[in-house]
């Protein structure tokens, strides 16, 4: 009887005749790129382990921080600022989809949920434009989550390949909602967001501040859920939810909190988003291309690592927004888009992450080898 | 309103069995690679741009084009099949086909709004606003066609599954692929068919989609996301599913407008979905949890 | 001895296919009981059935006399009944270790910190002399080191009852023979065991009561000689056509030898 849903993925059993263990050889070939693959994986960062992650870690951030200061022309940091969203959008993303192996093609629905409770918020509260807005984002988040969850419960109830259809369902839904709920959403009118009375100079440095925020936070909410027993059977779901249930792990709960978690993050991202922009409209809230665009740059970083889609992220949205505006023949840009895609999937299935992983482990092999024959 | 809503349960049939056409060739896909065929929508713009340009350019009837586009169209599917399914890597197959699928269909978008632009346009035929008058329905000309032609190539297909080797070849690939390699099935042959099928579909549902609605390069996602909504509602991988599942939505969803309102009508076709879901999470006709500790 | 497990006329259809007809069994406490029986006739479906993987149409499944039947996996585990898989199944893009920890989902707070302290995982993993792993992938280790592996797994929780799903299967005969030690030993601390197999070596020489299965319901029940020379088994597993005297006689002979060929993992 065939079913369509084989929770293991094609680490197939491999038989084997001889098989006393020894225990004391680093194993190589197959066995040991797979196992430095994720050893790649689980350590996340994967250009060093141990306290020099950390002084990197700071470098990053103390980077991040001064950019706009540096790089202070208005086009670049609006792009850093879509990247930075990007870059929260893809860990959120990653953080149900890359760790349960669940691919969520729909989330776009949680980043227009998140603009569109971020504007009726600020309108229904009355705000004036300014710092204080920002504070709406957290709560933006948390709206978006509780709409995640009878969502999540939903699209879990069925099977691997049907889920990722229901996501993209559930898209359109949200998308057609946003058109036809005029009472809370104003249709195609759009809601418009309060206007900040920053000066030119610096409008983007506040909004760029709050990206940066949000992109560390939802980095950082991967980076605990990875390390946490939450995540382990997460991983375990992922590798064999069968196997996982056998073994108690309440997977409908497991599945259905990280999947709100994930909801949550991208709707604060969609909030800053609707605050940036100055105003909402479906179109731009709910777009269909933000979809497919978290996956692929998770994708391309790594699927369930933790750099991965922020790697996939600062790659893949400036090259994004520098299309957009190069390209102003809309048919050129979308033949470009969709080849840049095809290229991305065709040729890093696995992800820059653990790629570089294993050829830094094949680099140390080689030079521990080399050391060992003088 | 009775004889309305009567009507428009005429026009969901008929409708319907157009989008059942189209959907059965994206279940078809799916049940025999595992893959989700995203760009199955912007194939059926691309087949209405084909009847368009033939009829505009040409002044070929739309319908007796289709001795051109459906094989025009069945060569495409085998050429994307054969030159990115058959690449994907069975780890995140599925999933990785839907990224593939939508860039494909994306650069499809691209080329289409380069030659035609965004501009609106709509296929041309003397019987594309004439219908007839019969027991008090109206039954547009163009959708009793494409209505007719739908149901005579389903019934092709369904004597093309179960009484041609090919077909025969198809089914065994779709219950057991590992099975089908044993017995001498070539998987890629199979998928490649199986994909030009899917493809040669959407020339039928692109030339009745063109005549009785105007479309551009951006019509495609609006078509996909009802074609994976009724695919997922009868059961991914069951063409029977597809097309009960397509006749019922398209039903609902015009019996709601005259009911309730149109502009509702569109997300109460996407709510069927949810409510099926509900109680069956695995579609209509979708196959239940097997056994699936063996 | 009490019955741990005690499965009552279980019936399970799939669309037109009667898997489990009437099926019933029990196993008691601190045995090794055994499931066989041809292809097809409903072992690994009953197992399914047990543990909560599938939905029985009807009959009872209870545990030390409480009832457990239709409980999702989760909860079964909760209850005590480990179970491997036919195809082994084990977590494979995680470390040995992290597959462990897994399993402490199963378990409640309490017995986490002692059952998956990192010296008992250690402890466990070395016992099948898969300590050097400890930190490598499992899609790394052999088809064999897996099975052991999912042995521990399940072992950690430290389960009443363990469903061994062909154990035996796909590894060569050193490793089959410690398996059989190793769940021998496993039952002297206390361990009961219920195990399905098609290796008839193995279970006779291994399970003090075997259960025969034919077609969805269970045709016999009794120790291995019992069942070895049990009629219905004979048929189910040899195809019936037992009429003829001579053939009896041959193939009476031919369990005889076979009988006389097991010499060493007799208990």
């Amino acid at each position: 009887m065939r079913t369509d849903t084989d929770p293991t993925d094609a680490d197939s059993a491999n038989t084997d005749s001889a098989n006393t263990a020894s225990t004391d050889a680093t194993p190589v070939g197959p066995a040991h790129a797979a196992s430095a693959a994720a050893d790649a994986e689980t350590s996340g960062f994967w250009w060093t382990a141990g306290p020099g992650r950390w002084v990197c870690l700071a470098v990053i951030l103390a980077a991040a921080v001064l950019f706009p200061f540096v790089f202070n022309n208005p086009a670049t940091t609006s792009v850093a600022i879509f990247t930075l969203l990007y870059v929260g959008a893809a860990s959120a993303w990653n953080t149900f989809s890359g760790y349960a192996g669940y691919m969520a093609l729909g989330n776009a629905a949680f980043y227009g949920s998140g603009a569109y409770v971020m504007a009726n918020l600020a309108t229904h509260l009355g705000m004036r434009g300014g710092v204080a807005v920002f504070a709406l984002v957290p709560l933006a988040g948390l709206g978006t989550g509780l709409i995640a969850i009878p969502v999540g419960w939903l699209a879990l109830r069925t099977r691997r390949h049907t889920f990722v259809v229901v996501t993209i369902a559930v898209f359109f839904i949200f998308q057609l909602l946003a058109y036809n709920l005029r009472s809370v959403t104003d249709g195609s009118a759009g809601m418009p967001m309060p206007l900040p009375p920053w000066l030119a100079v610096e409008y983007n440095d506040y909004f760029y501040a709050a990206a940066l925020i949000v992109a560390v936070i939802a980095v950082a909410v991967a980076w605990t859920v990875r390390r946490s027993s939450f995540g382990l059977k997460l991983l375990a779901i992922r590798d064999d939810e069968d196997r996982a249930l056998g073994l108690g792990v309440r997977t409908g709960r497991v599945k259905l909190s990280a999947f709100v978690i994930t909801g949550t993050l991208t709707g604060m991202c969609g909030a800053v988003y609707a605050y940036y922009l100055g105003s909402v409209y479906p179109p731009f809230a709910f777009d269909a291309l933000f979809d497919v665009t978290v996956a692929l740059m998770a994708f391309l970083g790594g699927l369930g690592t933790i750099s991965g889609p922020v790697i996939g992220a600062l790659i893949l949205e400036p090259v994004q927004q520098y299309l957009n505006t190069q390209l102003t023949d809309a048919g050129f840009a979308l033949i470009v888009f969709g080849a840049l895609f095809l290229v991305v999937v065709g040729f890093l299935p696995e992800g820059i992450v653990p790629a570089s992983g294993r050829l830094l482990r094949a680099l140390r092999i080689r030079a521990a080898r080399s050391g060992v024959t003088e | 309103m009775g004889t309305q809503i009567a009507q428009a349960v005429v026009e969901g049939v008929l409708t319907g069995g157009v989008y059942a056409l189209m959907a059965a060739g994206l279940t078809l896909i799916f049940g025999v690679m595992q893959i989700i065929n995203i760009a199955q929508g912007i194939m059926v713009v691309l087949g209405a741009y084909l009847s368009y340009s033939l009829q505009a350019d040409l002044g070929i009837d739309p319908f007796l084009g289709l001795f051109l586009t459906v094989p025009a169209m069945f060569l495409a599917g085998v050429a994307i099949e054969w030159g990115f399914i058959r690449r994907l890597r069975p780890q995140n197959r599925t999933a990785l086909s839907i990224l593939v699928t939508f860039a494909v269909a994306i650069v499809i978008e691209g080329v289409l709004t380069q030659v035609y632009s965004s501009d609106l346009r709509t296929i041309d035929a003397w019987y594309v606003d004439r219908s007839w008058l019969l027991f008090g329905f109206h039954l547009p000309y163009i959708y009793v066609f494409g209505f007719a032609l739908a149901a005579l190539l389903i019934a092709a297909l369904h004597l093309f599954l179960y009484r041609s080797r090919p077909g025969f070849s198809i089914r065994a690939a779709m219950q057991n692929r590992a099975g089908a390699e044993l017995i001498g099935i070539d998987i890629d042959r199979v998928s490649a068919l199986t994909f030009g099928i899917g493809a040669a579909v959407t020339a039928v549902g692109g030339t009745v989609f063109g005549a009785t609605t105007s479309f551009n390069p951006n019509s495609g996602y609006d078509l996909i996301s009802r074609l994976l909504v009724i695919v997922v509602l009868g059961g991914l991988g069951s063409v029977g599913g597809a097309l009960v599942a397509a006749v019922a939505a398209l039903v609902v969803e015009d019996v709601t407008a005259v009911v309730w309102s149109p502009v509702w009508a569109s997300t109460v076709f996407f709510a069927v979905l949810i409510v099926v879901l509900l109680l069956r999470p695995q579609g209509l006709f979708g196959q239940r949890e097997a056994a699936r500790a063996h | 001895m009490t019955d741990l497990l005690e499965v009552w006329n279980l019936r399970k259809s799939f669309g037109g296919v009667q898997a489990l007809s009437d099926c019933s069994f029990t196993v008691a406490e601190g045995s090794i009981a055994g499931l066989i029986g041809p292809n097809g006739s409903g072992k690994t479906t009953a197992f399914n059935v047990i543990t909560g993987y599938e939905r029985a149409d009807d009959g009872r499944v209870l545990l030390r006399g409480r009832n457990v039947t239709g409980a999702r996996p989760e909860r079964v585990c909760a209850f005590g009944i480990g179970r491997t898989f036919q195809i082994t199944r084990v977590f494979g893009r995680l470390t040995l270790l992290e597959n462990l920890r897994v399993g402490g989902a199963g378990v409640s707070r309490e017995r986490r910190r002692e059952l998956y302290a990192d010296a008992r995982c250690l402890e466990l993993l070395d016992s099948v002399g898969l300590a050097g792993y400890a930190r490598t992938t499992a899609a790394a280790l052999s088809y064999g080191q897996r099975k052991l592996l999912e042995l521990v797994l399940v072992l950690a929780q430290e389960p009443r009852i363990i469903l061994l799903d062909e154990p035996a299967g796909g590894i060569n005969p050193a490793l089959v023979e410690r398996l059989g030690g190793y769940i021998r030993e496993l039952n002297r601390n206390g361990v009961t065991f219920l195990v399905v197999e098609h290796n008839m070596e193995f279970v006779m020489g291994l399970c003090d009561v075997i259960s025969v299965m034919e077609r969805g319901s269970v045709i016999a029940q009794g120790s291995p000689e019992t069942v070895r020379t049990d009629r219905r088994v004979l048929d189910a597993y040899l195809g019936g056509s037992l009429d003829d005297e001579d053939d009896e006689d041959e193939d009476e002979d031919e369990l005889a030898d076979n009988r006389a060929g097991e010499g060493g993992d007799r208990r």
